[in-house]
């Protein structure tokens, strides 16, 4: 396969995760579609790791992974807060910095 | 044969990717991320990238998601408002993400890179091995290692302190 095949895919995929951003309003459903967008990054990675013959594009494949874990963790510990002090799963609501 | 392959990872991963943001019960978008994921290790596989597409599957797949599934079953799935701040959002986001694809699409097909539509040198049967990946960390990038250990420790202090219950607080935060 050539590796512009894996470009065109993962273009598609960032624009589905660059889209589920924009529609949808519910913070875990966001977080997600930052995946879908990182993931889609990590598989361009890959492609061009593949076609110059280098190493090095795997490795910040890797990183890019140890980033959205951090990333996760973060949000996720953000929803539990919002979802503690009884605030709406909505980010939509979510308009002052102060809660 | 990789063309196959190719093509049902493609296409997992692309109902994956829309299912996530298709389904209306967060639960539900969580597993297809799953489904999505699983299929990403697979393209990652026929891209000779082998430790990465492990990581995608233990890691990712794995321990990743079950903290999106424990937070999601925590928090319940509460149903979106249809109300929407902003007039027309529900046909104009579409129309934007459309427009980056073909945006992206332009600038990646008409590149001048050489060797694009090829697909790409003979490889070694080692590359993209783990002690391919292990001897590049701890030489080449021992320091981006090193930066990527103290983040992980970071964000791991910080979630206990975002999520922690608060002392302060008489109804328990």
């Amino acid at each position: 396969m050539a590796v512009e095949w894996y470009l065109v895919l993962s273009a598609l995929l960032f624009a589905t995760g660059v889209g589920g951003v924009l529609i949808r309003r519910s913070p875990l459903v966001i977080l997600l579609c930052l995946e879908l967008m990182l993931n889609a990054g990590n598989l361009a990675l890959l492609a061009f790791s593949r076609s110059t013959g280098n190493e090095d594009g795997q490795v910040f494949a890797l990183v890019v992974m140890v980033v959205a874990a951090c990333e996760v963790v973060v949000g996720l510990g953000l929803i539990v807060a919002m979802y503690r002090r009884r605030l709406a799963l909505n980010v939509d609501d979510m308009r002052q910095l102060r809660g | 044969m990789v063309e196959v392959a190719f093509f049902a990872g493609a296409i997992g991963a692309l109902g994956g990717a829309i299912s996530v943001i298709a389904l209306r019960n967060p639960f539900y978008s969580v597993l297809a991320l799953v489904v999505h994921l699983v299929s990403l290790a697979g393209l990652f596989l026929i891209l000779y990238a082998q430790f990465v597409a492990a990581v995608q599957i233990v890691v990712y797949a794995g321990a990743v998601m079950v903290l999106y599934v424990f937070v999601a079953a925590y928090v319940g799935g509460a149903e979106e408002p249809l109300w929407e701040p902003i007039p027309g959002q529900r046909f104009v986001a579409p129309l934007l993400a459309v427009a980056l694809f073909i945006e992206l699409s332009i600038a990646v097909l008409g590149t001048g890179l050489q060797a694009i539509d090829s697909e790409g040198p003979a490889l070694d049967a080692g590359f993209g091995s783990p002690a391919q990946i292990g001897e590049l960390f701890l030489e080449r990038f021992l320091i981006a290692f090193e930066a990527a250990s103290v983040l992980l420790l970071i964000a791991a202090v910080g979630a206990v302190v975002l999520a922690g219950r608060r002392r302060e607080s008489p109804d328990g935060g």
